[in-house]
This record gives structure tokens, C-alpha cells and sequence, in this order.
């Protein structure tokens, strides 16, 4: 193996291990806020890239059906909820707050030559797509069972993923998918040819964390977010709603993937299924951390993608099985690390 | 005066074991009142109701306005209504500031941004909280913490404060200074209602008593009345509870 195979392994090691990092800090942050396992985060990112690729290819996307479909049930859930207690009233604003953006997207979609659009704005509208849909499956699925056991949220949360990739199929079909490059541009570094849409995979990614670590350490929304992983009655004796909590926490998540979808898109093909294995491996360098730690999750993530690449290029017949076999030596870790972890819960 | 709080035929059950039966309680606005009694009385379980952590049958009053099953914690925050439990609960890995700006989170999210201005009066108020402001709250001693939960509640601006147990495992000294606190608190119009089993303490800053007693209210009056009362000071004295009280919280592990 001379350097430029080392370069470019490690060069698409890293562009992966981006994704993959992003993947497990909303795995991470979800977890945190509301011990549910969110298995579905990969399907986030293929949702995203399919929904994208039907946008360039100028066709209306399924997820808007989809979107639509969740808002319509959760408004009518939470009407009926009001109407309960007698406040009536409500009801033409949660009419607004639901359907709102379905309809202004469903006219938008309905009205422009989709494929004609300019990336910037068919990235922008598959991330108004894809997003929504996380505070809604919270809404829908998670708020009722939110006081329950983690082994319960995780079985919901397998449930959720399987019922995603049904609909998955159903929407997008299943061909593989590649979307668009947002940069074909190719420049020597060296003697190494560098992608710029690796670069900017990366950049990306690592400016989202950035941006995350703001939001956490400054914002007080943010912290509101911290305060309720920390210490649940504590964040209900503030006044912060634990109901908002969650919400805020998939909408992050649902965000965060959308976001990995649309970088990743150009640079692998993706399925309708796709999403479970990066969901898989953002949970195993989620693990690494813990499931409490942002930095060494994001960290062990970008470890899991170059040890990847490498194994795809040494024994591609075992690139999973090699990723996959990490986690028995950090579970041996973390439990003789922690004894007691069971208890605290 | 106004009622501010207006408590009728409250009963609370954890499972099948009743922790608080048909209690009726009323606070005037700008009024300490205590609520004194051994333990497992069901004080806790009250606060906790009240403050809708847990779910009561009965009527209960604020500000002239009923308080309904489905108002939710954040709902009775916004309210005006706070609690400080007898465990703290703070954010141990944060910083005393963020845990005190924490405590606004209900003002902030109503769109009130002053509470810078109340961050400076709870600093003013509690000066060491201003010292320690940097420093993770999991670090504070004992009686810091109390302040630091008590300085939480304040940053709601609360009109009604729920205190469960503030003296709890505080030294004499720190104790003094807390219910000096308190009695500054309601000099600014803030009401509280006072759980103690420190009565003594309690009946001397407050205008009103209630003890319970295995989940009924078995003595009420004005807090001189009380303090004088020599059935009030055998319970103070702690006397051995009786075996319904002791089933109770071994069932309910209040």
C-alpha cells in the first residue's frame, strides 16, 4: 500500500466518518433527552437524498404525502385532545401550526417546475420536508409511551425504523439513487486528487457541530435541552414542558439527518433501506461515548469511517463484521468502567 | 387580602394507599403558611400534587382560578406557582449561573426578557451564589445548594413558593439565614407555603399553621396559637409514629 492509497483511504474514510458522526450525535442527543434509541436516524438521511433526487429529477416527492399524512393525524389528535377540555378555541391555531407548512410546501411543489429549481432551493425544500417529520413521530409515537421503560422505546423505535423502510419503498421505489454533486471540482493536493465535495461533506459536518456546541453552550434553549438529559424533574420544576423537550430533540435529530442525507447524496448510492447500517454505525461510535459523551462520539465516528474504508479496502468481504466486533471490547470497557450502570436508570 | 390559594377535599393516592384524604387548606396572598407534621404525613405528596407532578382528586384554587387535571408543571410555572423539592433536583453538571438562569425558562420562553435584572436581585440576595457563579452546582456544600434551588425558584418570579423541607440536614446557622430569607421574600410580596418538620422555625415566621397527619389535616390555626399548643410540640418532639403512619411510608416511601 504506497501513500496515495493511504491519502485517498483516509480522504474517504474521513468523508464518511462525517456522516457517521453526525448520525451519533443525534443518536446522543436524542438519547440524552429521552432515553428513546432512535433507530430511525438513518432513515432521516435516506429520506433526505431520495426525496432529493425525486426534486432533480422534477417529480413530486412522497415525503410530502407522508408529511402530510403525520400532520393531518397528530392535528387531529391534539384537537381532539382540546376540544376535551373544552378550549375550542385552540383549534384554528393548531390547524395553523400543523397544516401550515404542508400546504405552503404541497403549493410550492405543486407550482414549480421542480427540476428547473435551483439546488440551493430543492436542498432547502427537501430539508423543510424531511425535518417536521421527527417532532411528528414524537408526537405521534414516542409522547404516549415517553414515561415507559428504555427496553420498550427501543422495541418502538425498531418498529418505527421497520414501518419507515415500508414506506421508504412505497414512496421512492427500489432503485438505487445518486443525487447531483453540489461540486464536481477535483484539485491536486500534491500528488493526491481531492474531491471538493468531500471537502465540503466534511466542512459541512464539522460546522454543524460547531454550530450544535453554540446551541448547547449559549443558547437557553439549548441548555433547556441539556438540563432536561441532566435531571428530568429538575427541567419539569423550571417550567420547561417535557413534551417540548422531546419534540425539539427529534427535530434536531430529523434536521441533523436531513442535512447528512443532502452531503451524502452525490458521493454514495442509496436505497430506500440504506439507513439502517448508518444508523448502525453512528451507534457504535455512539456507544464508544457512552451515549452521553458529544465529543468522543463524534470522534470514535470519524474512526469508525476511516477503519471502514480501510477494511473495504484490506477485506472488503468483512468491513462490517470488522466495524461491528469494536463494540465487544467497548461494552467489556464501559461495563467493568461502570458496574452499576443497570441501577441508575 | 386575597385567597391565592384555595384547597378542597384534596385526596391523593399512590396505587390503592390514600396518601392525603379530604384535605382543605387556603393561603392569603402575601401569607407564610406552614405546613408541619412527622414524616409520611404526605407534606411531600401534597407539594407534589399541587405543583401537578402528581395527579389529585378535588378542587383546587389559584388566584380565583380553578386548577385543572391537565394543567401540566409547565402550565402552573407559567402560573406564577414554584417549587422547591425537599431533593433539590438541580443540574449538577451545570453551572450555578445556567441552573439560575435555567429557572427563568418560563418567563424567557413567554417572551419576557428581564431576567437579567433578576439574576442581579437573586446575586443580591444570595452573595455566595454570586461567588460560586462558575463553578458546577454538583460541587456546592449542602446549604449552598439549598439557596441555589431556592434562587432558582425565584428567577420564575414566582407568587406563590412551595418549600419542602428547606432546613433539611442545614446547619443552625445556615438555617437562620434561609428563613430570614423567607421573611424578606414576603416583605416583597411573594406568599409561601412551608413544609417543615423543623415546626418550631416555621411557626415563627409564619401567620397560619396546618399539621398533618397521616394524610389529614388534624390541627389548624394561627401560627402563635399553634406554637403554643402543647399537642403541636409533643409531635415537634417527635414522638413515635403510629403504625398507620409507618405503613404508609413504607408504601409510598415518602
Amino acid at each position: 500500500m504506497d501513500i496515495s492509497i493511504l491519502a485517498f483511504l483516509a480522504q474517504d474514510g474521513l468523508t464518511t466518518g462525517a456522516i457517521y458522526a453526525l448520525v451519533a450525535l443525534a443518536l446522543v442527543l436524542v438519547f440524552s433527552v429521552t432515553r428513546t434509541i432512535l433507530v430511525c436516524q438513518g432513515d432521516f438521511v435516506t429520506y433526505s437524498a431520495l426525496t432529493l433526487a425525486t426534486l432533480q429529477l422534477g417529480l413530486m416527492p412522497g415525503t410530502l404525502w407522508l408529511l402530510l399524512g403525520c400532520s393531518l393525524a397528530a392535528c387531529t389528535l391534539d384537537s381532539i385532545a382540546a376540544l376535551r377540555r373544552g378550549q375550542s378555541r385552540r383549534v384554528p391555531g393548531l390547524l395553523a401550526r400543523y397544516l401550515g407548512l404542508p400546504t405552503v410546501l404541497w403549493v410550492v411543489l405543486d407550482t414549480f417546475e421542480l427540476a428547473g429549481l435551483p439546488a440551493v432551493l430543492q436542498i432547502l425544500l427537501t430539508l423543510a420536508l424531511v425535518t417536521p417529520l421527527g417532532p411528528l413521530l414524537y408526537r405521534l409515537v414516542y409522547q404516549r409511551v415517553a414515561e415507559t421503560s428504555v427496553l420498550l422505546l427501543l422495541i418502538v423505535s425498531v418498529a418505527v425504523h421497520i414501518t419507515l423502510v415500508g414506506i421508504s419503498l412505497l414512496m421512492f421505489g427500489a432503485e438505487g439513487v445518486r443525487t447531483d454533486a453540489l461540486a464536481e471540482a477535483v484539485f491536486m493536493l500534491g500528488e493526491l486528487p481531492v474531491g471538493l465535495q468531500s471537502l465540503l461533506v466534511i466542512a459541512s459536518a464539522l460546522l454543524l457541530i460547531g454550530l450544535l456546541y453554540a446551541f448547547f453552550g449559549h443558547s437557553l434553549y439549548g441548555k433547556a435541552l441539556r438540563a432536561t438529559a441532566l435531571n428530568r424533574k429538575g427541567a419539569q420544576l423550571v417550567g420547561i414542558p417535557t413534551q417540548l423537550a422531546g419534540k425539539a430533540a427529534f427535530g434536531l435529530a430529523a434536521l441533523i439527518g436531513a442535512i447528512s442525507g443532502v452531503l451524502i447524496g452525490p458521493l454514495t448510492t442509496l436505497y430506500y433501506d440504506s439507513g439502517f447500517l448508518i444508523s448502525l454505525k453512528g451507534f457504535v461510535a455512539a456507544i464508544f461515548g457512552g451515549l452521553a459523551s458529544y465529543p468522543i462520539a463524534a470522534a470514535s465516528a470519524f474512526f469508525v469511517g476511516v477503519l471502514e474504508s480501510f477494511a473495504n479496502f484490506g477485506a472488503s468481504a468483512y468491513k462490517e463484521v470488522i466495524v461491528f466486533t469494536l463494540v465487544i471490547p467497548v461494552l467489556l470497557w464501559l461495563s467493568l468502567k461502570h458496574p452499576h450502570l443497570e441501577e441508575q436508570h | 387580602m386575597s385567597r391565592l390559594l384555595d384547597v378542597r377535599n384534596l385526596t391523593i393516592s399512590h396505587g390503592k394507599v390514600e396518601a392525603v384524604r379530604q384535605l382543605n387548606l387556603s393561603l392569603e396572598e402575601g401569607q407564610i403558611v406552614s405546613l408541619i407534621g412527622p414524616n409520611g404525613a404526605g407534606k411531600t405528596t401534597l407539594m407534589a400534587a399541587l405543583i401537578g407532578l402528581l395527579p389529585a382528586q378535588g378542587q383546587v384554587s389559584y388566584a380565583g382560578q380553578p386548577l385543572l387535571a391537565h394543567h401540566d408543571v409547565a402550565q402552573r410555572i407559567d402560573k406564577g406557582m414554584a417549587l422547591v423539592p425537599e431533593s433539590r433536583e438541580l443540574f449538577g453538571l451545570m453551572s450555578v449561573e445556567d441552573n439560575l438562569r435555567l429557572g427563568a425558562f418560563s418567563r424567557h420562553r413567554r417572551g419576557f426578557r428581564d431576567h437579567q435584572k433578576t439574576l442581579d436581585e437573586v446575586f443580591g440576595l444570595f452573595p455566595r451564589m454570586y461567588e460560586r457563579r462558575s463553578q458546577p452546582a454538583c460541587t456546592l456544600s449542602g446549604g449552598e445548594r439549598q439557596m441555589l434551588a431556592i434562587g432558582r425558584a425565584l428567577m420564575a418570579k414566582p407568587r406563590l413558593l412551595m418549600l419542602d423541607e428547606p432546613s433539611l440536614g442545614l446547619a443552625p446557622r445556615v438555617i437562620g439565614e434561609i428563613f430570614t430569607i423567607f421573611e424578606t421574600l414576603r416583605q416583597s410580596g411573594v406568599s409561601i407555603l412551608l413544609v417543615e418538620q423543623n415546626a418550631r422555625a416555621a411557626l415563627k415566621i409564619s401567620d397560619y399553621g396546618y399539621v398533618l397527619e397521616v394524610g389529614e389535616i388534624v390541627l389548624e390555626g394561627s401560627a402563635q396559637a399553634l406554637a403554643n399548643n402543647p399537642q403541636v410540640a409533643e409531635i415537634y418532639l417527635g414522638r413515635p409514629p403510629t403504625r398507620a403512619a409507618m405503613e404508609v411510608t413504607s408504601a409510598t416511601g415518602t
